[in-house]
């Protein structure tokens, strides 16, 4: 398939700049995700890219040549929306022809057969080919579009949103379609969202979009692993990682109002007397022998894991377990705090400072 | 506070139910969700406790007392929507008042009221503004004071976090129920997500179909499920459900794939599965563990990071994927064959036929 490059994309609507200075280049086969909330200028990266929205500076490139002047129809482009546009009154096989009829392509008919066939079996739509797609679930219909978009092997494919009108259940097993058809035909795939999970579970890189501009890009494990703002750190990770007020003295680190205080041996010279801590909730780890204390305020069993909410001082921790637990509310509980994966913020610019552990 | 007893209390529109007859108690101070995918019933039945809808048969006590043919405003009960009923025109202080105002409280009584919810939940800066001025966070929290200050018996909740994002409802979650862990107030919660229901409930009444499918405590319907329905329903995926064959005191999912059940099994499953000996086991992602000499083996269909761990997802067969809590830090890539083995206390086998648990029992 097809690389895109962004280099330096500014988009503005009268007053307001939508897009400042984007610049990110998606390599071919990979599955790219732009993440952030409402507004943050995702669904416009994506009409730039598209040619449905032309950028006021900067160049839109696919496998290193500029597009700026091609039409959307010339970039050969598959759109698949939240909201699925299919013709209600054709068949499913209908629908997936469609694209391949169109007077542009002419493709012969045995031919566009197979590519349907072999199309409707990855996404285990055979038994429906000759459904009228109004008589479709939600998810058979979204699954129908990602059909009609996939089935004329674009250059590149840009979803929206995909899974947001789908229920729970469907959006977990189309989230697991959508990744295996992905990493098996090996197609560039920008794939837009405002839910954490989506990206962090399907991407192969992820670039964070707050106000208009990149926050941070990377691989899942980078964004979680080294969040580059408050921001980054909190919108990745459910429940949130709990992010506490702290300061520092000769080697140890106090988070304020609690009485946890860590010994901790490290490089401390970036690190200001006072700073914000980050700390994920798997890293708040119930053990008997802990060296913290605090009280169980509230458990929330989900099945796979609970979270419990842990006070201790004036301060109360997420802190994440595997499967049900046996602990009850009101009860001490004693913790540690793994410090291979703490975070530190400035109070001020909300970035991360940079920390390496002596070892 | 008050406990809410159903008596066959069913809803019908012509000759369709809309719920067949329930038998439930909630006692007083517990915390009750209505789980199910919409259309199941569960709004109607907690309309027909509120009586805001009227019942086709049964019988709805509160107390002990016989409400089932009282008008809404009889029952002594709080009602807090999925959309915030908030006067535009007034303030959140304004709303907040309003109904102990209605109900002729004096304002000395109305003051102090309000001041201790708002105190609750935290509130105090967002009492001069306007219901357009505020976030929907902020303005369900309105909502939700308006309700507790009437302190009425029992309050009944319609999937009051549905409209909210992500963020803000595990957040809300939280706060209901540290909210329901200090007033100790008997609370009917309606929502069609299980991970609500889990996080937010002493005992879950899943419904489907007009029917409760089964009532039990988070635990109980996550790990003991009665039916396939419900350990499809609970849990985020839902429980691992593979079709395999039981043969001279083995589970087959496949030719290279078996599961041989502790002896505590063996006898249960020779009487209560079909002659063909099919069978369906269930176990969640937690219960199977990767192990290079496990006794079961797929190839990966897909790998997830979820931050604290990865989920795997397996083919085993030609028709189930099997989804596996696995370490974060070690990879799978699609396509590679794994081995893996099953946590025997947490392997549970359904009839396929029937659909329904195998019992132990």
């Amino acid at each position: 398939m097809t690389n895109v490059t962004l280099q330096n994309v500014t988009k503005r609507f009268k007053d307001l700049t939508a897009l400042k200075d984007i610049s990110f280049a998606i390599e071919d086969a990979e599955f790219f995700v732009l993440l952030g909330p409402t507004g943050a200028g995702k669904t416009t990266t994506l009409r730039v890219i598209a040619g449905l929205e032309k950028q006021d500076e900067g160049h839109v490139l696919f496998d290193n040549e500029v597009v700026d002047a091609l039409m959307p129809a010339d970039r050969d482009i598959a759109f698949v929306f939240q909201q699925y546009s299919l013709y209600p009154t054709m068949t499913v096989y209908d629908n997936l022809a469609f694209p391949l009829r169109s007077p542009m392509r002419k493709t012969p008919e045995d031919k566009i057969k197979a590519r349907i066939e072999d199309t409707a079996k990855k996404l285990h739509l055979s038994h429906l080919l000759q459904r009228k797609t109004a008589k479709l679930s939600g998810g058979e219909m979204q699954r129908v579009s990602i059909g009609r978009a996939i089935v004329r092997e674009p250059r590149v494919f840009l979803m929206d949103e995909p899974l947001s009108n789908l229920d729970a259940k469907l959006r977990e097993s189309l989230r697991v379609e959508i990744q295996h058809l992905q990493r098996t035909q090996g197609s560039t795939t920008l794939f837009v969202t405002h839910d954490q999970v989506e990206a962090l579970t399907m991407a192969d890189r992820i670039a964070v979009l707050n106000e208009g501009k990149i926050v941070q890009t990377g691989t899942p494990d980078d964004i979680y692993d080294r969040p580059a703002t408050m921001f980054v750190a909190g919108l990745i990770g459910s429940p949130s990682i709990n992010l506490l007020n702290a300061s520092r003295d000769n080697g140890t680190l106090h988070i304020d109002n609690s009485p946890i205080h860590l010994p901790w041996e490290m490089h401390m010279e970036k690190v200001p007397p006072s700073f914000v801590l980050g700390v994920r909730p798997e890293d708040v780890a119930p053990n008997s022998d802990g060296e913290f204390g605090g009280e169980v305020m509230l458990i929330e069993p989900l099945g796979v894991e609970t979270i419990l909410h842990i006070k201790s001082g004036d301060q109360t921790l997420l802190s994440t377990v595997s499967g049900m637990t046996h602990w009850k509310m009101g009860e001490a509980i004693r913790f540690n705090i793994i410090r291979e994966h703490l975070h530190f913020f400035e109070r001020s610019s909300r970035n991360r400072i940079a920390v390496k552990r002596n070892e | 506070m008050a406990n809410i007893e159903l008596k066959q209390v069913e809803k019908k529109f012509g000759d369709v139910y809309a719920v067949k007859p329930v038998d439930l108690t909630i006692n007083s101070g517990e915390f009750v969700v209505l789980l199910g995918p919409s259309g199941c019933g569960k709004t109607t039945t907690l309309r027909m406790i509120s009586g805001l809808e009227s019942v086709s048969g049964g019988k709805i006590f509160l107390d002990g007392r016989h409400v089932t043919w009282l008008a809404p405003s009889e029952r002594d009960i709080a009602f807090v929507f999925q959309f915030f009923a908030l006067y535009p025109h007034m303030t959140a202080y304004e709303n907040i008042a309003f109904p102990l105002q209605a109900e002729g409280e004096d304002k000395a009584a109305v003051t102090k009221r309000v001041d201790d919810v708002v105190e609750l939940l935290q509130i105090k800066h967002l009492l001069e503004m306007r219901p357009g001025k505020l976030s929907g966070g902020d303005r369900q929290r309105v909502a939700l004071a308006r309700a507790l200050v009437r302190r009425p018996s029992a309050f009944l909740m319609d999937e009051p976090l549905g409209a909210l994002d992500a963020d803000f409802r595990e957040r809300m979650r939280a706060e209901i129920k540290q909210l329901h862990i200090d007033q100790e107030a008997t609370t009917v919660y309606v929502t069609h997500d299980q991970i609500e229901a889990m996080a937010m409930g002493d005992r879950i009444v899943v419904m489907s179909d007009a029917e409760v499918q089964q009532v039990g405590t988070p635990a109980e319907v996550y790990y003991d499920p009665v039916n396939l329905f419900v350990a499809r329903f609970i849990g985020s995926p839902g429980m691992n459900l593979t079709h395999g064959h039981f043969r001279d005191g083995a589970v087959n999912f496949s030719a290279e794939s078996k599961y041989v059940p502790p002896d505590s099994w063996q006898n249960v499953l020779n009487a209560g599965l079909p002659d063909t000996g099919e069978v369906i086991a269930g176990f969640r992602p937690e219960a199977a563990e990767i192990n290079d000499n496990g006794q079961l083996t797929g190839e990966v269909y897909a790998s997830e990071l979820y931050g604290a761990y990865t989920m795997l997802h397996v083919l085993v067969n030609e028709e189930d994927i099997v989804h596996i809590r696995s370490d974060r830090l070690v990879r799978h890539p699609i396509g590679t064959t794994v081995r893996f083995d099953l946590d025997p206390e947490m392997v549970r086998f359904f009839n396929p036929t029937t659909e329904l648990a195998i019992s132990q029992r």
